[in-house]
């Protein structure tokens, strides 16, 4: 199997922007990824383009607008996790060798207010069973009884991560928060209140991947996806029951197990993680899943300063979803374009000093979790 | 007195007792029933009436009215356990999460969500 590695990355900023469609947004990143890669529009051989909510052939209407089709061009649609199962798609076909330079891209336009998919029957939403930030809710609720996890640990985790994306400029909030503000902000769910959710935004971004030519490149030392087993009633796969069962693994935990076997990088060897933070407690939830720390050990990781930017593994130096918004298809990529500026060098005032190993890591609707392993 | 009408069909009787499936082949339970077992594949699902009386897991009120839903704001929302081996999300009768503890006993009634274009009530389960 051949190596693969980062050519190319490119950014649309996450936030809202009226008047400006999706495929605009898609193009801006596209353009950006291959003229950071020197690679011309005809020279990729196949693209995947992850999107959620941007409609049939979504992928072909940002490569018709630069004259580069021709080749494949497959919408990928994993939920939160899109973006991440296009990289692993694509890295897999140029290590098995099919391709030599892909074009990975995603992007998104999110209807505004709380996440409304078709994936419920209209009778479940009538009923109220539908609302995302419940379900959020109830994970955190588990986690402060399991977990020794607090209200004060939830506004800590948005502080900790609207202070990071001070200093990103592409981020939708870029002003700093302090605890009070994160516990007066409306309750929306108990004990999740408004400052803790991210908000559905706009945004794209795009890398260029192609089997590695050159020693010293940031190269993708793992992709794996994987979806939930049956069972967890708490499950990003939102079922509406499941079993007294609590030894259920997450989707989460197997992406990270076979993308931590696939690299031969264990969690102790990372030296910066961008990771799902939906919402504060998930950021939380994430530490343990990904096995950052113990099961039970998330608040304990959090109060011991470890993932702050200046700790021994900095999570979210881009500012996280809490700061830069979710636009579902461009989020996992927004995360690997951060961490590719990290393994080079490149984070200007967020950068995590000598980083030479980072994961990139989503979960949501499905289930579907991926996570990325990059390395330098 | 308007006529009650379930929001949805298949999911509980008017005793009240949710509809679930029981699974011939592994014992597992599920709700709603569906054609196939989800643990195991099997298609011998029989009708299972679930116990009206369960335990409280996990709760949560929702506080704004999400897309869709046609009741009041806030309502308890959260997940009971049954002695079936199932843990069912579900709309709560207690909207005051504070009101809750881990643990406690909880029974299956009907509530009323909101009055269709015919002035009938719409209803759904819920525990209190």
């Amino acid at each position: 199997m051949r190596a693969v590695e980062i050519a190319g990355i490119g950014l649309h900023p996450f936030g809202r922007f009226d008047g400006k469609t999706v495929t605009e947004m898609g193009v801006a990143a596209v353009r950006q990824a291959l003229a950071d890669a020197d690679v011309d529009r005809r020279g990729f051989q196949a693209a995947f383009c992850g999107t959620a909510y941007s409609g049939v052939a979504a992928g072909h209407r940002v490569l018709d607008a630069l004259g580069a089709t021709g080749g494949p061009i497959v919408d990928v649609e994993a939920g939160c996790a899109s973006g991440g199962a296009a990289v692993m798609m694509a890295a897999a076909a140029i290590a098995s060798g099919q391709y030599d330079t892909v074009l990975v891209f995603g992007m998104e336009k999110m209807p505004k207010g709380i996440i409304r998919s078709s994936f419920f029957a209209p009778w479940q939403e009538e009923a109220g069973l539908s609302p995302a930030p419940a379900y959020f809710a109830l994970r955190a609720q588990r986690l402060m009884r399991e977990s020794g996890v607090t209200k004060d640990h939830l506004a800590d985790v948005v502080v900790k991560n609207r202070g990071n994306g001070v200093h990103n400029p592409d981020a939708m909030f870029r002003k700093e928060a302090t605890a009070e503000d994160v516990l007066a902000s409306r309750l929306v769910c108990e004990p999740l209140h408004l400052w803790m959710l991210c908000s559905p935004n706009e945004g794209a971004a795009a890398l260029v991947l192609r089997a590695a030519s050159t020693s010293g490149g940031v190269r993708v030392a793992a992709a794996a996806l994987r979806s939930h087993l049956p069972g967890n009633v708490l499950s990003e796969a939102t079922p509406m029951s499941g079993l007294v069962d609590d030894d259920v693994t997450p989707a989460t935990t197997l992406a990270a197990d076979a993308a931590y076997a696939q690299a031969g990088v264990g969690p102790d060897d990372l030296d910066v993680v961008e990771l799902q933070d939906t919402d504060a407690a998930r950021e939380l939830l994430s530490y343990e899943e990904l096995g950052l720390c113990p099961i039970g050990g998330a608040a304990k990781l959090l109060d011991e300063g470890a993932t702050r930017m200046d700790g021994r593994l900095p999570v979210n130096p881009s500012g996280g979803l809490l700061s830069k918004g979710e636009p579902l298809g461009a989020s996992a990529l927004g995360q690997l374009v951060e961490l590719t500026r990290q393994l080079r060098g490149d984070a200007g005032p967020r950068q995590v000093a000598g980083a030479k190993a980072a994961l990139g890591h989503t979960v949501g609707r499905g289930a579907n979790a991926s996570v990325v392993i990059l390395t330098r | 007195m308007a006529d009650a009408v379930a929001v949805h069909e298949g999911l509980f009787t008017t005793e009240p007792r949710l509809i679930g499936g029981n699974c011939a082949a592994c014992g597992r339970h599920q709700f709603p029933r569906g054609p196939l077992c989800p643990y195991c594949g099997s298609d011998e699902v029989d009708e299972a009436l679930l116990s009206p009386s369960g335990t409280l897991w996990m709760w949560t009120a929702v506080t704004a009215p999400p897309p869709g839903y046609r009741g009041d704001v806030p309502y308890g929302f959260g997940v009971v356990e049954l002695p079936e081996g199932l843990r069912v999300i579900t709309r709560l009768a207690e909207s005051d999460p504070s009101a809750l503890t881990f643990g406690q006993a909880v029974t299956l009634q009907l509530v009323r969500l909101h009055s269709d274009d015919d002035g009938n009530d719409v209803v759904t389960w819920a525990f209190g």
